[in-house]
């Protein structure tokens, strides 16, 4: 009997074998790099209808963060501001650029700026803002340095696995409740220092960040 | 297979170079990779809405409707005023946890054009911000505590109320604290308790 299937053919199905096995892991490495909000959402800085700059108004002229998101303390929906809190100061301050035309017209108007949202946990994640806020942990850690943003730009992945690493190493992260706002805070003692005061917080305001499925998902 | 390799390194290197490295400044919306639930027909606070006519989830209260935790019988605490007339005296607990608060509502609220020490020396004047009271001014001390709390309250002039942003406690805590302010400014040796005075040789 002849050969019905020719030479090369012996050595093609471990050549087949080596280059699926290569496919996968290219796959699995592409899906592990950009199947997560560290690829997805970190980075995503949409324009805005009116471009606010955080590092002027916050960077330069010192605004604190709740001039304008008033109820972050209050509420587990830390708050857009209002038109009338713009105009508090754009009633005087120029008062005729043509990037505050929303603004002016929302404020008389009543009809809210439609802005456009940057951070957004998924729906079944109850997360709530004031909890942190009045509990030692800055907008910083989530929002990253707003205070330098010209346009908001989503800094941290807030993805289930970064939730927890913060939730499992608290003290890392806990600050005096008096610089929860100040976004360039640091520990004058260093890393040690936060370790050891972050530690004696935890100790002192009973800090217990929930692990459970139900502490963030009900 | 030379070709299949060839094209399989192509393909990685394109798609390598069409979705970027993590992290790179992007404005189209956040892919969701796995969007089972992450969107539910709930409504969100400042969301909007398919439903009302305004297109806002946020409702205004009915009118005449009084919110919980927000009615207040005294009505020296609310308004500032007994009466017609604006009143004196503080309706809340003087307090150094009040002043600490005050201080701290202050700082946020108020300082940003008023100055933190209540001169009316700020970031915003330097900027334009118009006629900005001089909180230490005689004129303003004289004014009685309930009418300073109006303005904190409403507003006066070219200034907007805080009414959204300071609880009433709050307004009076401010208050407060306006009221340290002026006497830190408007001091004199007199005032000062007679150890201390020694210890600065006066």
């Amino acid at each position: 009997m002849s050969n019905v299937f020719p030479k090369w053919s012996n050595t093609l199905p471990l050549k087949l074998i080596v280059f699926l096995l290569i496919l996968a892991a290219a796959v699995v490495s592409g899906v592990t790099y950009y199947a997560t909000p560290k690829y997805t959402r970190v980075g995503y800085e949409p324009s805005q209808p009116v471009p606010y700059d955080h590092s002027f108004h916050v960077g330069e002229l010192g605004l604190d963060c709740r001039y304008c998101h008033s109820k972050v303390e209050e509420s587990g929906h830390a708050n857009i501001p209002a038109a009338s809190t713009c105009m508090s100061c754009h009633s005087m301050i120029k008062t005729d650029s043509d990037l505050l035309e929303p603004v002016r017209a929302s404020y008389a108007s009543g009809e809210p700026i439609q802005w456009v949202r940057v951070h957004e946990t998924p729906d079944y994640v109850y997360f709530d803002h004031s909890v942190h806020v009045n509990r030692g942990i800055s907008c910083v850690e989530c929002h990253g340095r707003v205070d330098e943003m010209e346009v908001v730009r989503h800094d941290q992945p807030l993805s289930m696995g970064w939730c927890l690493d913060c939730h499992r190493h608290p003290e890392e992260a806990l600050r005096p409740l008096d610089q929860i706002t100040n976004l360039d805070w640091v520990h004058p003692g260093g890393e040690k220092g936060q370790i050891k005061d972050g530690l004696k917080f935890v100790e002192e305001w009973n800090i217990n960040p929930p692990q459970s499925c139900s502490g963030c998902h009900r | 297979m030379r070709y299949v390799y060839l094209i399989f390194i192509v393909g990685v290197i394109g798609a390598l170079a069409i979705l970027g490295p993590r992290g790179a400044k992007s404005t189209r919306p956040p892919l969701e990779v796995f969007p089972d639930m992450d969107r539910m027909p709930r409504y969100d606070p400042q969301a909007e809405s398919a439903f009302f006519s305004d297109g806002r989830t946020d409702r205004l209260p009915v009118e005449g409707a009084v919110a919980r935790g927000t009615f207040y019988e005294n009505e020296y605490l609310a308004t500032g005023k007994n009466g017609e007339y604006f009143g004196k005296g503080f309706p809340i607990d003087v307090s150094n946890e009040a002043m600490a608060r005050g201080e701290e509502r202050y700082n946020i609220y108020c300082a940003v054009c008023h100055g933190a020490a209540g001169d009316g020396d700020s970031m915003t004047k330097k900027y334009g911000m118009l006629t900005v009271a001089n909180l230490i001014d005689q004129r303003l001390v004289d004014y009685s505590d309930g009418q300073l709390y109006d303005v904190v309250k409403n507003g006066k002039g070219l200034m907007l109320g805080y009414a959204d942003r300071l609880s009433v406690e709050d307004r009076w805590n401010v208050v407060l604290y306006v009221r340290a302010l002026q006497r830190a400014a408007n001091g004199s040796v007199d005032d000062l308790a007679p150890a201390i005075r020694e210890e600065l040789g006066l």
